[in-house]
C-alpha cells in the first residue's frame, strides 16, 4: 500500500502513529483486531520500521550497525549478512564506518535488514531516497518477494510503482489545514 | 529465521554499542575526568591552601564536582540514538524498553561514573583527604555515581527531543541529587570523625536498589514521549 | 475510578464541572479570606514573645500547606494522565503547576520575612526553608520542561512523568534535608515552642487555610478552563461559547 500526497500532508506523521511512535489525537490503531497501544510488544514482533531516520549509527560500520539491529531484534542470522553485503554492493566497504560513505550507500546499508527479518508488516518512510536506478530496481524485486510471502508494506514514495504491483492501493493524503 | 529471546543478549549488545561509540571517541571518557579534576583544583585556589580547611571541606568538594561532572555527560546517553533513529528501532524491538535503558545506563556508568571512583584516591590527595576518609569516599562514589546515572536519565530522556536540552536537564536533575548528596557526604564526615558510616551507605544502597527497579520504567516513558 | 473519570474524559463535560465548581470556591474563598484575615490581622491575641510579628503566620502556615498539597493534588492529576490517557488531566497538572509554584514563593517570602526578627537573618538554612526551596525547584522544573517542547501533546506528558517522579522523591529529600539538617544546626536557631497553639489563634488560623486552599482551587480552575478552550479552540462547542459571549 502506497500512502501518497504533497509535502506536508501528514504521510510521515501518520506512518509513525501507524507504527505506534506518536499517539493519534482520536482513534486507535489496530493489529489483528487488537490494540497496538495495548499490545505493543505483540505489533512490535511483526512490525520493521525504517523512518526518514534511518537508525543507522554514524560512527559504526555497516557490519556492526546490522549486527547490533539483529541482536536488538533478537535475529541470530548473522551468517547471512556476508553475501548480503555483496549483492546490495558494499563489498569492501564493511570496515568503514557509515559516515565516510555516500547517502545512497548509507541508505543500502540501512535497507540490509529488509533481507534479514520475519517481519509482516514493514512500514518504509521514502525507501527510495538517495538510491541509484539499480538499486531502486534491487529493493522493488525484494517488495515482490515479501508480498509473495504473505507480508504487507505500507509506504510513502513519489516513485511510480503502479508497473511493478498491479495490487498497488494507494491512499492519497491532502493538504489541509 | 530464527528468532530466539534472550535478555542477556540485548543487555550485552546495547552495552557493547555503546562501549564502543565512547571507545572511539575516547574525549567522552577523559572530558568528564578532565572536569572533575578541574573543578578540585579550583577549590583551593578559591578558599586557600590550608590543609586543615581542605580536608574538612573535601567531601563537599568532590562530591559536587562528581555531580557536575558527571551531568556532562549525561547529556549524550541517548541524543545520538535520538538524532539517527535508533531509539525507535530500540522502541520497535520486541524486548522491553525498560531492559534496553537499563543496558544504555550501566554503559553510560561503565564509561563516566566508573573511571571517576577509579580515580579518586589520586584526586584526594590533592586535599589532602586521609585513608579513612579516602575508602569512605570511595564506597559513596560507588553507590552513588550509578544512581547519579540513573537519576540523570530520566532527566536527559525528558530532555532528548529538544533543542537545547542540556541546560534544562541540569535544572530537571540536580534537585532530585540532593539526597544523593547529603548522604553520601554525611558518610564520609563520619567516617573522618572514626564512627560507623554503613548506616549511610546502606541508604545509599537502598535508594539504588529502588532506582534500578524503577528509573528504567520512567526513563522509557520519557523516551516514549520525546520520540512521538 | 474510570467510569466516575470517564465522563470528564470529553473535554466540554470538563468545562462544565469546572464552571459548576467555580462559584462554590470562589464564595468560599472571599468570605473566609475576609474572616480569617480580619480575624488573624486584627483581633487575635499578640504573642507574648514574637508580639504582632507571628501574625505573618496567617499568611505563612497556609502557603506552605498548600504549597505541598499542590504538588500532590498535581501528582496525582499526573498519574490519572498517564494511566487513564487523559488529556485533560495533563492540563490539570499544567493549570495546577505556576499555582503551586507562587504558593511555595509566598510561603519563601514570608518565612524568610519572619525570620529576620525572629532568627536575625533573612535566610537560615533550616530544614523546612531548605525543602520548601526544593520544592520550588521542582515546580520551576515542570513548568520549564513543559514551555520547552513546542509540541503541547507531549509537553503535557513529559511535565506529567516528571511530576510523578518529583513526587516519589520528595519525601526522601524531605527525609534527607531534615535529617541533614539535625546534623549540622547551629546554636543561632532558636525552634519555635511547639507547643499547642492557643485557640484564639487557632482557629483563625484554619479560617485561613481554607480560605487559601479555595483559593489556589478557584485560580486552578480558571486556569484549567483556559488550557481546555485554548487546546479546543477549533472544535464546534468552543466556537458556539465564543458566538454566545
Amino acid at each position: 500500500m502506497q500512502l501518497a500526497g504533497p509535502n506536508g500532508a501528514g504521510k510521515t506523521s501518520l506512518l509513525r502513529i501507524i507504527a505506534g511512535f506518536a499517539a493519534p489525537d482520536e482513534g486507535d490503531v489496530f493489529w489483528r483486531e487488537n490494540s497496538i497501544t495495548k499490545n505493543y510488544d505483540d505489533f512490535a514482533r511483526e512490525l520493521l520500521f525504517i523512518g526518514h531516520k534511518t537508525g543507522v549509527n554514524a560512527q559504526l560500520t555497516a557490519v556492526e550497525n546490522v549486527r547490533f539491529w539483529l541482536q536488538i531484534q533478537g535475529y541470530s542470522n548473522e551468517q547471512e549478512l556476508y553475501p548480503l553485503l555483496a549483492k546490495i554492493g558494499l563489498v569492501g566497504l564493511e570496515d568503514v564506518p557509515v559516515r565516510s560513505l555516500s547517502a545512497g550507500q548509507q541508505r543500502r546499508v540501512a535497507l540490509l535488514r529488509l533481507w534479514l527479518n520475519d517481519a509482516k508488516l514493514w512500514i518504509l518512510d521514502e525507501p527510495f531516497t538517495a538510491l541509484d536506478k539499480a538499486g531502486v530496481a534491487f529493493l522493488q524485486d525484494r517488495f515482490v518477494s515479501h508480498l509473495e510471502n504473505g507480508g504487507a508494506i505500507l509506504l510513502t514514495t513519489h516513485q511510480d510503482l503502479t508497473t511493478h504491483f498491479n495490487d498497488l492501493q494507494t491512499v492519497t493524503l491532502e493538504y489541509r489545514h | 529465521m530464527i528468532r530466539q529471546h534472550s535478555y542477556l543478549q540485548l543487555f550485552s549488545a546495547v552495552c557493547k554499542k555503546d562501549l564502543q561509540l565512547a571507545f572511539r571517541q575516547r574525549a567522552e571518557i577523559v572530558n568528564p575526568l578532565l572536569f572533575f579534576l578541574i573543578v578540585i583544583t579550583l577549590f583551593p585556589l578559591a578558599i586557600g591552601p590550608e590543609p586543615g580547611l581542605l580536608a574538612r571541606m573535601a567531601p563537599g568538594i568532590i562530591w559536587v564536582a562528581a555531580l557536575l561532572s558527571t551531568m556532562l555527560g549525561l547529556d549524550k546517553i541517548f541524543r545520538d540514538d535520538y538524532h539517527d533513529g535508533s531509539l525507535e528501532q530500540l522502541i520497535a524491538s520486541s524486548y522491553p524498553l525498560p531492559l534496553t535503558v537499563l543496558a544504555k545506563v550501566f554503559a553510560h556508568w561503565l564509561i563516566t561514573g566508573l573511571p571517576l571512583v577509579l580515580m579518586t584516591p589520586v584526586f584526594a590527595l590533592l586535599l589532602n583527604l586521609d585513608s579513612q576518609s579516602l575508602v569512605a569516599t570511595v564506597l559513596t562514589l560507588l553507590l552513588g555515581t550509578p544512581l547519579l546515572s540513573f537519576i540523570g536519565a530520566i532527566g536527559a530522556g525528558l530532555t532528548v527531543g529538544l533543542q537545547k536540552g542540556g541546560i534544562l536537564m541540569s535544572l530537571l536533575v540536580l534537585p532530585l541529587y540532593i539526597p544523593v548528596l547529603i548522604f553520601a557526604t554525611s558518610a564520609i564526615d563520619t567516617s573522618s570523625m572514626s564512627l560507623d558510616y554503613s548506616g549511610q551507605l546502606a541508604i545509599l544502597g537502598a535508594m539504588l536498589v529502588v532506582a534500578i527497579m524503577s528509573a528504567p520504567i520512567a526513563i522509557s516513558s520519557a523516551l516514549k514521549v520525546s520520540v512521538s | 475510578m474510570w467510569k466516575w473519570l470517564h465522563p470528564y474524559a470529553k473535554a466540554d463535560r470538563a468545562y462544565q464541572l469546572c464552571n459548576t465548581l467555580l462559584p462554590y470556591f470562589a464564595v468560599i474563598t472571599v468570605v473566609c479570606m475576609v474572616v480569617g484575615w480580619i480575624w488573624g490581622l486584627a483581633y487575635a491575641p499578640a504573642d507574648y514573645q514574637q508580639k504582632d510579628s507571628y501574625r505573618i503566620i496567617f499568611i505563612h502556615v497556609p502557603s506552605a500547606i498548600l504549597s505541598m498539597g499542590a504538588y500532590s493534588s498535581m501528582a496525582i492529576a499526573a498519574i490519572v494522565a498517564l494511566v487513564w490517557q487523559l488529556r485533560n488531566a495533563e492540563l490539570a497538572v499544567i493549570a495546577i503547576a505556576p499555582v503551586g509554584a507562587c504558593a511555595t514563593a509566598i510561603a519563601l517570602i514570608t518565612g524568610a520575612a519572619w525570620g529576620k526578627p525572629m532568627w536575625g537573618a533573612w535566610w537560615v538554612w533550616d530544614a523546612r526553608l531548605t525543602s520548601e526551596l526544593i520544592l520550588l525547584f521542582l515546580y520551576l522544573g515542570v513548568l520549564s520542561l513543559y514551555h520547552a517542547f513546542e509540541d503541547k501533546k507531549a509537553a503535557g506528558r513529559a511535565a506529567s512523568i516528571l511530576a510523578i517522579v518529583g513526587v516519589i522523591n520528595l519525601p526522601i529529600i524531605h527525609f534527607s534535608v531534615e535529617w541533614w539538617n539535625t546534623l549540622h544546626q547551629g546554636a543561632s536557631i532558636t525552634k519555635f515552642n511547639t507547643e499547642a497553639i492557643d485557640p484564639s489563634m487557632f482557629w483563625p488560623l484554619m479560617v485561613n487555610i481554607v480560605a487559601f486552599a479555595a483559593f489556589v482551587g478557584t485560580v486552578t480552575l480558571i486556569r484549567l478552563k483556559n488550557e481546555i478552550l485554548q487546546r479546543e479552540k477549533h472544535r464546534p462547542w468552543v466556537r458556539q461559547l465564543i458566538k454566545r459571549g
